[in-house]
């Protein structure tokens, strides 16, 4: 099977009540705006209450209405997590605004 | 050979598991799961405490201004720092310093100066590149990446997988082919500057090891100066060796500290925790557990405390070493596998360190030489070098 590099899938609006429905999941998730401009990666880790539900409900609550989202469940959410990164750092010359922030330490990657 | 610390070397222990305990483990708590590293200050901070301990830069030699720890003493507090959740991959979260892979001996005088002196410092971070998607078991005969002479120098062609940290390092230690008619005789050892044209980091490989990942590189007309090479031309398997051979006893340690953090808390679990009426310390199919957990421990410990004492005294310790990175690599997996049992389905949660140990000490039965590879030198040992 090939290896994904990056977060595809479609993007749903950022709501209380679709965050609602995700699974408790560790995972990975990507925040845009509403043009799809990606505004944020993140990872729901082994310390969140309930995975991926959890930080998409704190995201909806703070980011308020006109946001969308994507998840990815995925126990290596770490590694996913800095891949994205890179990955996104590779294809647009700078992280999504709200990690450069506050940046992780992070490699460089020239994905083929 | 008598494995007792002496009273110096029980101090440093004193001193290092204190720290572990007092310093280490609370910050975890606090942490993610699979979290490698410390927030900045919390590093600074435990930095400044080895540093005030003398035990910062621990693997630099006393020559470039490092503390005088003899290799003994180094396990001993090696199987110590490992005593915590990041402990196999990242004893303390690295707050000991040390020069890791910077150990690059056969540098010559202008490579210390550019790579080996600013690592010891801690300004610059290697990777080791010896493992091609053709194999690492065998890479005498898996190295595909050529090297051709050109321009007073060498281009470099190929691919590297499953290489730790090299998207993060300055520079790398890479193997590659400068001539194919000779087998192990033809392979050369460069030191490569990340930024080198040429060179890429194409992909992340994702392992059991989720808290930090491995890497797959690309060379493509990587162009380098004869003052990359380390070593001398056709000699880089010699290199490779070596380093294998070395790095063999502290990898050992590691697990051996892993697997008494999993006992111990084992142990306590099993006496705290009744069923049927009972506590489990008291089953004898519990304390059966415990006690092969124990045999394991006592093994590996001898056995690496045996390599290190003999690379210590200056004799070939290349068979102890092997001996070492099994018992501990083996005997610390099963040690983590019954310490989960005991614990049931605690023992399979994120909220204790034992799931992390797992899956972690699965990959020490491969990195650094497989279990088979070890056994088939001790096997040429025994049975006469001409095995092949
Ligand atoms: C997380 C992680 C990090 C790593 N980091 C690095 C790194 O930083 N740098 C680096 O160079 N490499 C690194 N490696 C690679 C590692 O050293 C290799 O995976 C290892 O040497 C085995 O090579 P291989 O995977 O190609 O297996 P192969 O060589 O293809 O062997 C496959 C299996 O066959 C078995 N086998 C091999 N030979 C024999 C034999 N003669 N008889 C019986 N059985 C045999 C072994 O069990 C072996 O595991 C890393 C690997 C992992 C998983």
């Amino acid at each position: 099977m090939a290896i994904r590099l990056r977060l595809d899938k479609p993007w749903q609006p950022l709501t209380p009540e679709q965050a609602t429905r995700l699974p408790g999941q560790l995972g990975v998730y990507q925040i845009a705006d509403a043009n799809g401009t990606v505004l944020y990666i993140g990872h729901a880790g082994g310390r969140s209450p309930f995975g991926l539900r959890s930080e998409l409900q704190r995201e909806a609550k703070d980011r308020g209405p006109g946001c969308q989202f994507r998840v990815e469940v995925n126990m290596q959410y770490r590694t996913r997590w800095f891949e994205l990164l890179m990955v996104h750092q590779a294809d647009h010359g700078a992280l999504p605004p709200d990690n450069a922030k506050n940046p992780p330490p992070l490699g460089r990657l020239s994905p083929a | 050979m008598d494995f007792e610390p002496n009273s110096e070397q029980q101090m440093l222990i004193d001193q290092v598991r204190r720290f572990v305990r007092e310093e280490v483990i609370p910050l975890e708590a606090k942490l993610d799961p699979d979290a490698s590293e410390l927030p900045d200050e919390d590093f600074k901070r435990l930095t400044d405490k080895t540093k005030a301990m003398g035990l910062f830069g621990i693997d630099i030699p006393k020559e470039f201004g490092g503390p005088d720890i003899d290799i003994v003493t180094r396990v001993l507090l090696a199987i110590e720092m490992a005593q915590h959740r990041a402990g196999l991959y990242v004893p303390c979260y690295g707050t000991f310093g040390g020069a890791g892979l910077a150990q690059i001996f056969e540098a010559n005088e202008d490579q210390k100066e550019r790579y080996l002196y600013p690592t010891l410092r801690g300004e610059k971070k290697p990777f080791f590149g010896l493992t091609e998607p053709s194999g690492g078991s065998d890479p005498a005969r898996a190295i595909q990446t050529k090297a051709e002479r050109k321009d007073n120098g060498w281009v470099l062609n190929g691919a590297k997988l499953f290489i730790s940290g090299a998207d993060r390092a300055q520079y790398g230690i890479v193997f590659a082919r400068t001539d194919a008619s000779k087998g192990r005789n033809g392979i050369t050892c460069f030191i490569i500057d990340s930024d080198t044209p040429g060179f890429h980091v194409r992909r992340v490989v994702h392992t059991l090891r989720s808290s930090s990942y491995a890497t797959e590189l690309e060379f493509k007309d990587c162009w380098v100066s004869d003052h990359q090479v380390l070593g001398e031309v056709n000699k880089g398997f010699a290199v490779a060796n070596a380093r294998l051979t070395r790095q063999r006893i502290p990898y050992a340690a590691g697990c051996i500290g892993v697997a008494i953090a999993a006992h111990e808390m084992a142990i306590e679990w099993a006496k705290m925790r009744s069923t049927f009426g009972e506590k489990l310390a008291n089953r004898q199919a519990v304390q059966w557990m415990l006690v092969d957990n124990e045999i394991d421990i006592r093994t590996a410990r001898h056995f690496t405390l045996e390599a290190a004492e003999k690379a210590r005294r200056g004799l070939p310790f290349r068979i102890e070493a092997s001996i070492a990175k099994l018992t501990a690599s083996e005997g610390g997996g099963r040690v983590v596998d019954r310490s989960m049992q005991i614990h049931g389905g605690m023992g399979m949660t994120k909220d204790l360190p034992l799931e992390r140990w797992y899956r972690e000490m699965r990959i020490r039965r491969v990195g650094e030489g497989p279990s088979e590879v070890q056994r088939m030198v001790i096997a040429r040992e025994i049975l006469g070098s001409n095995l092949r």
